[in-house]
C-alpha cells in the first residue's frame, strides 16, 4: 500500500540537532583531539625536513600531506587512513540503538516523520560533522604549511587538496555507514562499538595478509608473459580493494603523488613502456581524477549500499522494547 | 464527522502465526477517557502502536481522526499525541530544548514556539525547571514533560502508555490530575494500564484485555454487573440490632452478607438505602453508616480472569 506525505519531512530538524549534539559532545572533542594529534606530528617531522630540501619540486605543498618523515614512518594521508575511520565510528556506533535504549525512539517517532527522515537524518549530521572536524584539520594543514614554507600553494595544488578532503569525507561516510549498520542491528552500544572496530582492525590488519596469501595461492610457478604478471597483479589489486582503506590510499595517491598514472608496481610500466608516458611527470589534474574515478565512485557506491541496506534492517525493526 | 475519534474493526496483529492482537473492535469518543486494562502481553502496547501507524497491523481497518494509520501515518502522528511506557528525553538537554526539538518536527511556526513550549510546561507545574537538564528529573517529572508535550503539540487524541507505572502515590494523584485536565481541554484520552484502582478513577470507559482480545468493554458499573451480577451493594454499620433480622423482607434485597464486626454488606437488585435506614432507626438501632459500596475494577478483573482460567 502506498504511504502520503514526503520521506523527507522532518529531515532538516532531525539533521541540525544531530549536528548540535555532535558539536557539542565531550566525545567529538576527544575526537578531534586524536586526529589532530595524530595528523600534527608527522605534518610537524615533514616540514621540518621539506624546509631543507632545495631542490625544486612543483608540487612541495602537496608533498607536506603525502611524505613520510625519517623519524617517523607515518605520512599524514597514512595516518588519516588510519584514523578516519576511528572517528566515523566514534560518532556512529551508537546513533540509532542509543535512542532506543534511551527511549526516545518510539516518543519522536510518534511526531510527523517517516523513519527514512530519521535515519538519513542521522547520517547527514554524522557526515557534516565528520566534515567540519576534516575541513579544520586540513586548513591547520594548509595554515602550518604557509608558515612554515614560507610559500604559498599554486592553484594546481589547492585543487589537489580540496579534492583530496572531498574523498576523506567520501571515506569517513563509508565508514559512518558501516558505523550506523551495526547501531541498527544491534540493540546494545558496545556490541555495536566492538563489531565496526573489529571490522576496521580486520581491513587494516588481516585483509592485506589473507588477500596476498589468495593472491599467492594463484601465482604460477613460472610467468610466461607479461599479461599473465599483470593479470596477477590486477587480481590482487582487485582484492586489495574491497577494503576501503585500499581505495582512499589509492584515490589520495593519485590526487597529492601527480606524478601517479597507475596503481601497482608493473601496471606503472607497462603504462610507460605502451603509452609512452615518461616516469616522473606530473599528469594533469582533470587526467588524476580521471585516474581515480573508479576508486571514488567505488567509495561513494559502498556509502550508498551500507546505508541502504541499514535503512532496510532499521524499517523492520519493531519500535517496542 | 462521526463522534468517534479512533475506530478500530477487526483489527489483526500476527507475530508469525500467533495472534498478539486477535480482530478487536474498538471505538472511542471525542472526549472520553478509555482505559485499556489487561495483564502484561496482553496485546494493549501493540494496540496502540498500531493505532499509530509505528507497526504495521496484518489485517483489519483502523480510522483514527479520519486517517488511515497505515497510509497517512503524518496525519494521524500530527494530531495525536503519544507517551511511550517508560517515555524518555535527551539527559543532557534541558526540558526547553527536548521540547523545542519536538516543536521543530511539528513545524510549529518559530514565533509561537517559546509561548507553546512554556505555556506548556506551566500547565504540568514544570515552569520553574524549564532550564535544567531532564537528566535531574525525577520519573513523575518526566511523565509530565511528556504530558507537556502532548499540550504543546495540542493533539486532538493522547494516548498513554502505563502513565502511572513506577510512580509514588502522590505523583500518580498529581497525573491523573493532569489526564483530568486534557479532557477538560477536549482531548481524547487512550490509557493503557495494569494498575486498575487508579486508572479506574479516570476512565469513563474501560475494555479489559485479555489474550489479544478484549474480554470487556464498557463503563466500570456496567463490568461489574456483567462480572459480579447485577445489584447494588451497601454497607450497612449499625449497633444495638439484629441488622439481617430488621432487613428480611425488604423489597428486592437479595443477601445480607457480614463485613466485620457491626457490618453488613447488604446486595439488593434496586436502591434501597432509604428503606433500609429506616427500618434500622424504627427498629431502635443506632446507625453508624450507610454507604453505597463503588464496584472494584479490581474486583471485576480478579473474578474474571479466575472465571477465565477456569473455563480453559
Amino acid at each position: 500500500m502506498p504511504r502520503e506525505g514526503s520521506p523527507f519531512t522532518g529531515l532538516g530538524p532531525v539533521f541540525v540537532k544531530e549536528l548540535s549534539d555532535h558539536l557539542n559532545s565531550t566525545r567529538m572533542m576527544v575526537l578531534t583531539l586524536f586526529v589532530i594529534v595524530f595528523g600534527a606530528l608527522p605534518v610537524g617531522f615533514t616540514l621540518q625536513e621539506i624546509r631543507t630540501v632545495t631542490a625544486s619540486d612543483q608540487f612541495l605543498f602537496l608533498r607536506i600531506f603525502t611524505v613520510e618523515p625519517e623519524r617517523m614512518p607515518l605520512s599524514f594521508v597514512v595516518a588519516l587512513n588510519f584514523m578516519i575511520p576511528l572517528m566515523a565510528i566514534g560518532l556512529g556506533f551508537d546513533s540509532v540503538n542509543s535512542e532506543f535504549n534511551r527511549r526516545t525512539l518510539s516518543r519522536v517517532l510518534s511526531q510527523p516523520l517517516y523513519r527514512d527522515a530519521l535515519l538519513l537524518g542521522k547520517f547527514l549530521g554524522g557526515l557534516a560533522t565528520l566534515a567540519v572536524a576534516l575541513t579544520a584539520l586540513f586548513l591547520i594543514v594548509f595554515g602550518a604549511g604557509l608558515l612554515l614554507l614560507g610559500l604559498p600553494p599554486r592553484g594546481p595544488e589547492v585543487a589537489r587538496g580540496v579534492a583530496f578532503l572531498l574523498v576523506a569525507i567520501a571515506y569517513g561516510g563509508v565508514w559512518l555507514a558501516v558505523a550506523m549498520l551495526f547501531s541498527v542491528i544491534f540493540r546494545s552500544t558496545a556490541t555495536s562499538a566492538l563489531c565496526a572496530l573489529g571490522l576496521w582492525l580486520f581491513f587494516f590488519i588481516l585483509w592485506p595478509m589473507i588477500a596476498s596469501a589468495i593472491t599467492t595461492g594463484f601465482t604460477p610457478t613460472q610467468f610466461r608473459s607479461v599479461d599473465e604478471v599483470l593479470t596477477l597483479e590486477q587480481f590482487s589489486s582487485a582484492l586489495a580493494r574491497l577494503s576501503p582503506g585500499t581505495l582512499f590510499g589509492e584515490a589520495v595517491l593519485g590526487l597529492l603523488n601527480p606524478e601517479t598514472k597507475a596503481f601497482g608496481y608493473f601496471a606503472n610500466l607497462v603504462m610507460a613502456q605502451t603509452r609512452g608516458m615518461i616516469p616522473g611527470t606530473p599528469l594533469p589534474l582533470d587526467q588524476s581524477l580521471l585516474l581515480i574515478w573508479p576508486q571514488i565512485t567505488g567509495l561513494i557506491a559502498g556509502m550508498i549500499v551500507l546505508f541502504a541496506i541499514a535503512y532496510i534492517v532499521f524499517q523492520r525493526e519493531e519500535v517496542r522494547a | 464527522m462521526s463522534d468517534n475519534v479512533i475506530e478500530a474493526r477487526g483489527l489483526l496483529k500476527l507475530y508469525g502465526t500467533t495472534p498478539a492482537v486477535d480482530a478487536i473492535d474498538l471505538s472511542i469518543r471525542r472526549g472520553e477517557i478509555f482505559g485499556l486494562l489487561g495483564p502484561n502481553g496482553a496485546g494493549k502496547t501493540t494496540t496502540i502502536l498500531m493505532l499509530l501507524g509505528l507497526t504495521e497491523t496484518s489485517g483489519g481497518s483502523v480510522d483514527v481522526l479520519g486517517f488511515d494509520p497505515v497510509r497517512q501515518p503524518l496525519e494521524v502522528k500530527r494530531r495525536v499525541g503519544y507517551l511511550p511506557d517508560a517515555v524518555g528525553f535527551y539527559d543532557h538537554l534541558t526540558a526547553r530544548e527536548n521540547l523545542l526539538y519536538i516543536a521543530r518536527l511539528l513545524d510549529i511556526p518559530r514565533r509561537e514556539t517559546n509561548a507553546r513550549i512554556l505555556e506548556a510546561l506551566k500547565s504540568v507545574q514544570l515552569a520553574d525547571v524549564v532550564d535544567k537538564r531532564v537528566a535531574t528529573y525525577s520519573r513523575g517529572m518526566r511523565q509530565r514533560l511528556g504530558i507537556a508535550e502532548i499540550v504543546m503539540k495540542r493533539a486532538e487524541v493522547a494516548i498513554l502508555d502505563e502513565p502511572t507505572s513506577g510512580l509514588d502515590p502522590h505523583a500518580t494523584f498529581e497525573l491523573l490530575e493532569m489526564i483530568r485536565g486534557l479532557k477538560k481541554a477536549g482531548v481524547a484520552v487512550l490509557i493503557s494500564s495494569h494498575l486498575l484502582d487508579r486508572v479506574q478513577s479516570v476512565c469513563d470507559r474501560v475494555a479489559l484485555f485479555n489474550r489479544g482480545k478484549i474480554a470487556l468493554m464498557g463503563t466500570v458499573v456496567e463490568l461489574a454487573n456483567k462480572v459480579l451480577g447485577a445489584g447494588h451493594p451497601i454497607l450497612v454499620e449499625a449497633g444495638g440490632i439484629d441488622v439481617p433480622a430488621v432487613l428480611r423482607g425488604i423489597e428486592g434485597m437479595q443477601q445480607v452478607v457480614p463485613e466485620g464486626v457491626g457490618a453488613w454488606k447488604v446486595v439488593a437488585d434496586r436502591e434501597i438505602r432509604a428503606t433500609v435506614a429506616k427500618r434500622i432507626v424504627a427498629a431502635g438501632g443506632s446507625l453508624t453508616r450507610l454507604a453505597e459500596l463503588q464496584p472494584s475494577l479490581e474486583e471485576v478483573y480478579t473474578r474474571y480472569f479466575e472465571e477465565a482460567r477456569h473455563a480453559a
